[in-house]
């Protein structure tokens, strides 16, 4: 599990974490029944607090992307190809929605966005 | 359960008091203590640590009243206030050998450990300590007694960036079984972005507000905008700087209508403490 926190992002500490461990969750690099480090030894080791710890567990389970078990802790939870699909689409789809209100307020119409991701998606 | 349950304290002096202060810490967890000099940190933990009478209100630690059980509670608690003043000329070891008398539990295996970790030499005069190592020589002493709530006045002020890290660190680590609580103040506001889990804001001798960290950030939104916009919200604003771009200010988030064009972001716990105290100027 890699995890990289910036102190001077925006995004709040326990949604960076969120972000980053269902990434590699969907994305297939943490397998199901993959432990996840005890909420107070997380906090330690990455040095930020055990309640943000604890809220982007609880976020991750939310979505039914861990599962704890009482006593032992939690891992990651089993799921079809299908419904991974659908986790992903609708995590990345959240994030669009909140970066097209900031291309929309330069006044870029559909065409004109699709073309410049096209851009940038080559840029990398 | 809890670990500090401080309720309705209230103690008055001729020029400043505590009104109505109120707050509580789980066990297991740290809780920052923030307010300018002068705001009533200190009052507020002698008050803890029955050091000072309060006019009305009680603090109960681990479930007992502490008025009541002194004595016994403060085999359980560690406290330091920033500096060690006393016996300054004698060698660490000596003053150790005095104060662990005190300590039913005290545990000189725990207490050299701690030494060892913190890189303490026993045979060193107080005086010639860093405040690092003052700092640390009191965490060792408050630990070898078996102290289960640590209440630390200002801790990290005096320290340099990389000690302040290294005792964040080590507070930390002695949260990390859940056992030990911390409740430490401080005016060094990143200190406890980092290991802070929760915040309680003194201002003028009154809560502002006691919240789990990112929660009391959220709570509060920073505006930003012209001198039109700021005329749509001034009255709701807890205070606010103007400048030749317009202005910058802290509301309420409840107070604040999101879908309105001013720009708002999630203040630092820094912007927090400098808008509630330039308030308190704007009402002189």
């Amino acid at each position: 599990m890699n995890i990289a926190i910036s102190n001077t992002s925006e995004k709040p500490i326990y949604q960076q974490l969120f972000e980053q461990i269902s990434a590699q969750i969907l994305k297939g690099d943490l397998e199901s029944g993959y432990g996840l480090p005890p909420i107070r030894q997380a906090a330690k080791e990455l040095g930020v607090s055990i309640i943000t710890v604890k809220k982007a567990w609880e976020e991750l389970e939310r979505l039914g992307l861990i599962n704890t078990i009482t006593g032992k802790g939690c891992f990651v939870a089993e799921f079809s190809s299908d419904e991974m699909v659908k986790l992903r689409n609708e995590m990345v789809l959240k994030q669009m929605v909140n970066d097209l209100s900031y291309y929309k307020s330069f006044g870029l119409t559909l065409e004109e966005m699709i073309e410049l991701l096209k851009q940038a998606y080559d840029f990398e | 359960m809890l670990a500090l349950d401080v309720r309705h304290l209230n103690k008055s002096y001729q020029n400043f008091g505590l009104e109505n202060v109120s707050f509580q810490l789980e066990k297991g967890y740290i809780m920052g203590f923030i307010g300018a000099n002068g705001a009533g940190k200190t009052t507020t933990i002698k008050s803890i640590l029955n050091m000072i009478r309060p006019d009305s209100g009680e603090v109960h630690i681990f479930g007992k009243n502490i008025a009541e059980h002194e004595i016994e509670l403060k085999q359980d608690i560690g406290y330091a206030f920033g500096d060690i003043d006393f016996y300054t000329r004698s060698k660490m070891k000596t003053l150790t050998d005095v104060i662990k008398k005190f300590y039913t539990h005290w545990d000189d295996e725990t207490y050299y450990n701690y030494l060892r970790r913190f890189k303490l030499d026993e045979n060193k005069k107080i005086i010639d300590l860093s405040t690092g190592m003052r700092v640390k020589y009191n965490l060792a002493l408050a630990l070898s007694h078996g102290a289960k709530l640590l209440i630390l006045d200002e801790p990290t002020s005096g320290l340099d960036p990389v000690a302040r890290d290294d005792l964040l660190d080590i507070f930390q680590e002695l949260v990390m079984d859940g056992e030990i609580s911390i409740f430490f103040s401080t005016h060094i506001t990143s200190d406890l972005e980092k290991c802070a889990d929760f915040i309680t804001f003194i201002e003028n001798g009154k809560i502002i507000q006691s919240a789990e960290k990112e929660e009391f950030m959220e709570s509060y939104r920073l505006l930003n905008g012209s001198e039109t916009q700021l005329s749509q919200v001034r009255e709701k604003l807890i205070a606010y700087k103007v400048n030749s771009f317009g202005f910058t200010g802290l509301i309420h988030a409840r107070d604040f209508d999101s879908s309105s064009d001013i720009k708002a972001t999630t203040p630092s716990l820094e912007e927090i403490m400098i808008y509630f105290a330039k308030r308190e100027d704007m009402y002189v």
